[in-house]
């Protein structure tokens, strides 16, 4: 299978691919780790006239700490993070990069695109919705941070204008005991997640639910975060019956489709015995 | 665009429009056809080759990005007039039915035991899980490589 013949360019700094997708317009696209848009575009589900290929961009490739957050570059791969120790920092980021995909596309794919494609099955979005993440955007007008709330817009959209570029994504790393968990349930490695629920708790110093963060994964037109079942838990002391009552609030926040993958009902379950289950790996974590 | 790959310690050249896989490349370009296409989906492994040292699935990359890299293929496993053990594992353990996947786990395996020369079963059936066998001989394929292992020194399975 082959894809639309396109044009391409490798540029070996973020200052030539900013003037790329700037010259290029709506007709320029970035390809990162490509195991996503080049599968895409082998289906001709897309047929970018324009490939700005970032992998020659090495300043990119960083996954770091720095003022209370851990940023992950635009080129860092999914395998990258499952080596650092510096993702460790966030236990949600590190819990789920192990899931993503199969070993070969983990060590060509990257978090940020996964993150841009906003493909509603993919687990990344969730962590960063768990986690409160910010985008970090650059343009070659400026840069922007872009909250990941704002910047899932709906189903494989994000909120890029034209000639910006993700260019990392940094996750909030509280100074509060903190833990977190990505579950995920898939038919085999490789496959996508028939509902995968991503969770984070901060805990105030009294033990109480400073914040809670939950993503939920491929049960709604994109990732989601169960507001709801948020606001039940922050304020309130943890405990088996709290998190039983937010797990029903996640799964009422989903509304999965009955496919090849399971009926809607018993998807709607998994979330709520995810959610329970994450939360109370997430305060085990926070308490250890 | 021209390109330069140095596939197996040869260089390559080859001037290929932009959207030539890699995997197209090697086979069709510089005639080495032991690197199989199976699924052409990102799914199955059968492409997979070491870039810089790294397995990916060369159906999804284009060959102008491996410009300037080392591409390591099946043929480029042996050690001189030898099989390396990786491949002598196979035979001795009888870890391939019809052959098709082999190739892609003969490198993955390479790559897990340059990475970790002694791995226990779990970090074999990890490091392989990206790849299918539809004979499902997997059973012989993991003992063919805990038999590579055993012989580079780490302790038999």
């Amino acid at each position: 299978m082959y894809p639309p013949a396109f044009e391409y360019q490798a540029p070996d700094t973020l200052e030539g691919a900013l003037a790329a997708l700037a010259e290029l317009g709506d007709e320029g696209r970035v390809l990162a780790g490509g195991q996503s848009l080049i599968p895409m575009m082998k289906f001709h589900l897309a047929a970018p006239a324009h490939l700005v290929d970032i992998n020659r961009i090495s300043e990119l490739s960083y996954i770091r700490r720095s003022n209370g957050s851990l940023c992950i570059g635009a080129l860092a791969r999914h395998n990258d993070v499952v080596r650092s120790d510096d993702a460790k920092a966030s236990d949600v980021v590190s819990s789920a990069a192990p899931w993503i995909s199969d070993p070969l596309v983990r060590n060509r794919g990257t978090v940020c695109g996964s993150v841009a494609h906003c493909d509603p099955e993919g687990d990344w979005n969730s962590v960063m919705l768990a986690a409160r993440a910010e985008v970090m955007v650059q343009g070659s007008s400026g840069s922007r941070r872009v909250g990941i709330d704002d910047f899932i817009v709906s189903y494989f959209t994000n909120s890029l204008e034209t000639g910006e570029m993700v260019t990392g994504v940094c996750v909030p790393i509280p100074s509060g005991a903190t833990g977190g968990s990505y579950m995920k349930l898939e038919r085999k490695i490789g496959d996508y997640a028939t509902v995968g629920v991503a969770t984070q708790l901060e805990l105030a110093d009294d033990g109480s639910i400073a914040q809670a963060g939950i993503g939920l994964t491929a049960v709604n037109y994109q990732n989601t975060r169960a507001s709801a079942a948020e606001d039940m838990l922050a304020g309130e002391m943890p405990s088996d019956e709290l998190f039983a009552e937010a797990a029903a609030a996640a799964a009422s926040a989903s509304d999965p489709q009955t496919d090849v993958r399971g009926d809607a009902d018993w998807k709607r379950n998994v979330v709520a015995v995810f959610t329970r289950r994450g939360l109370a790996q997430a305060l085990a974590s926070a308490g250890s | 665009m021209q390109i330069t790959i140095n596939v197996n310690g040869t260089e390559h050249t080859a001037d290929v429009e932009p959207r030539r896989l890699l995997v197209d490349a090697i086979r069709s370009d510089f005639g080495l056809r032991g690197t199989h296409i199976g699924c052409d989906t990102t799914s199955c492994g059968a492409c997979t080759v070491l870039v810089d040292g790294v397995p990916m699935k060369s159906c999804t990359m284009f060959a102008v990005q491996a410009d300037g890299a080392s591409v390591t293929t099946v043929e480029g496993l042996k050690q001189g007039a030898e099989l390396s053990n990786v491949q002598k594992g196979f035979a001795q353990e009888h870890g391939l039915q019809c052959g098709f996947c082999t190739p892609g786990m003969m490198l993955v395996s390479t790559a897990l035991l340059e990475e970790n020369p002694d791995p226990s079963e779990d970090d074999i059936r990890w490091a392989i899980s990206g790849n299918i066998c539809r004979c499902t001989g997997y059973v012989n394929i993991v003992k063919a490589v805990q038999w590579a292992a055993a012989q580079n020194g780490g302790e038999e399975g």
